[in-house]
């Protein structure tokens, strides 16, 4: 059977993770092999890096950086942050990632969604949106949440599959950081309008939350960062409770 | 021991090169007739789709060298499609070794498409170590090899499917053993320890 997937998301600036850890004794909790080394060997699914560089300059060393976590991390990871054309894309699946994320250039030029996807196939995107609820309406933001846009969320979405996204990682920013749960509603109809996979992320507190965005939500992968980060939810913990509450999960060899 | 892995425009090289790094292999990634033909085994990567990557190959006159292979040729995920006879993705004609058509998995309310995640397998053939048995690999594609009679290992999505096949010196895994942790780690090194 087909498992949910737990994804862990880990922010790079400059090269160097941005949270701190204490899940983990670590060398160097700065340096993203190393914390997605230890990641992967606690049976997490999938890493998402998200590379929150101020400046392109500084951005052209995730290309190295990449090559250098494809050589030693054995399970599929996103790069996202900053992707607004192929070219962009391309040396970043070159040194060795699986999937590309795209948000905020995907919503000033959806046609990017088509390019990657032509260029690549359309198992190499993940559309990110993150939304929050204005007067009923799950209202799209771009520019890490900071600028509301005209997009919605479900017909956003809608249209990301239809011109070619792979994945929809979609970020309630009324839910991230509140450890309150999933936006499993939205989560839900999202799922029901979708015929490609949904990640679910934001708000993840404790591990009946992740159970929750499975059969509430029905999303197909949950991601978080700082519970896994800061040692609040361990992952082994965390497969183990969602396998003893029926869930479909991989358990590690 | 000398592996090549065939080059080729497919997506997934370099992580399958990172793969044989980690098992301290040596390899040498190549689209060169001599070099193919004299290695130990042969890996057969492939991420894309099956009628442009057909018509490379046979631009490079890989199509030929693939079929005529005496060693042990492993295909990976569009590999192991390509090394069927026809697939369903844009009427491709392919290399013929298995005498299969691959198919295109039906969506329903319950299964998306592309099959993208970590799946268990069902072993029936013992070129895959046994502790192999129900162990979840990852997955990522739309098209599959339905269960036939060379059927190595079973996997469950929409229907069971070939999660990998043999035939003679010729073996096929649909799922990323470069991308499935500790149990893809075992799968080639199950296909690197045959003689």
């Amino acid at each position: 059977m087909l498992t949910k997937r737990i994804i862990a998301c880990l922010d790079i600036k400059d090269g160097r993770t941005v949270k701190g850890t204490s899940f983990i004794q670590l060398k160097d909790a700065g340096d993203p092999i190393e914390l997605a080394e230890a990641y992967a060997k606690q049976g997490v699914d999938e890493l998402v890096f998200l590379d929150i560089s101020a400046t392109n300059e500084k951005r052209k060393t995730l290309a190295d950086l990449i090559k250098k976590i494809a050589a030693r991390i054995d399970i599929p990871f996103t790069v996202g942050g900053g992707i607004s054309s192929v070219e962009d894309a391309a040396p970043l699946l070159d040194a060795g990632a699986d999937k590309v994320s795209i948000n905020s250039a995907a919503v000033k030029n959806p046609e990017l969604i088509n390019d990657i996807s032509n260029a690549f196939g359309s198992q190499f995107l993940v559309l990110a949106i993150d939304a929050r609820k204005i007067e009923n309406q799950w209202a799209v933001h771009t520019h890490g949440g900071t600028r509301s846009t005209d997009k919605k969320l479900f017909s956003w979405a809608k249209e990301g599959q239809e011109r070619g996204a792979g994945e929809i990682l979609f970020t309630s920013m009324d839910h991230d950081g509140t450890k309150n749960g999933f936006a499993n509603d939205p989560l839900k109809k999202l799922n029901e309008l979708l015929q490609i996979p949904l990640i679910a992320s934001g708000g993840a507190g404790l591990p009946f939350h992740f159970a929750e965005a499975f059969t509430l939500g029905k999303a197909d992968a949950a991601l978080a960062a700082s519970v896994f980060h800061f040692g609040e939810i361990k992952i082994p913990e965390l497969k183990l409770f969602l396998k003893n509450n029926q869930i479909p999960i991989r358990l590690q060899l | 021991m000398k592996i090549a892995v065939i080059k080729y425009n497919a997506g997934n090289i370099r992580s399958v090169a990172f793969a044989l790094e980690r098992l301290n292999m040596n390899f040498e990634i190549t689209d060169d007739p001599e070099k193919i033909g004299s290695a130990d085994k042969v890996i057969f990567p492939g991420v894309g789709e099956a009628s442009t990557t057909m018509k490379y190959l046979k631009e490079k006159k890989l199509n030929q060298l693939i079929v005529s292979l005496k060693q042990p040729v492993l295909g990976i995920c569009l590999g192991m499609q390509l090394m069927c006879k026809f697939s369903e993705e844009n009427s491709t004609a392919c290399l013929g070794i298995f005498d299969e058509e691959v198919k295109k998995f039906k969506p329903d309310n319950n299964h998306k498409v592309p099959h993208m995640g970590w799946n268990s397998l069902q072993l029936n053939s013992n070129w895959l170590n046994n502790t192999l048995q129900d162990q979840f690999v990852y997955f990522v594609h739309s098209y599959y090899v339905p269960v036939n009679s060379l059927t190595s290992a079973t996997t469950n999505y929409i229907n069971p499917f070939s999660a990998a096949m043999k035939k003679n010196n010729f073996y096929a895994v649909q799922f990323h053993p470069e991308k499935s942790a500790d149990a893809g780690k075992m799968v080639l090194e199950s296909f690197l320890k045959i003689s």
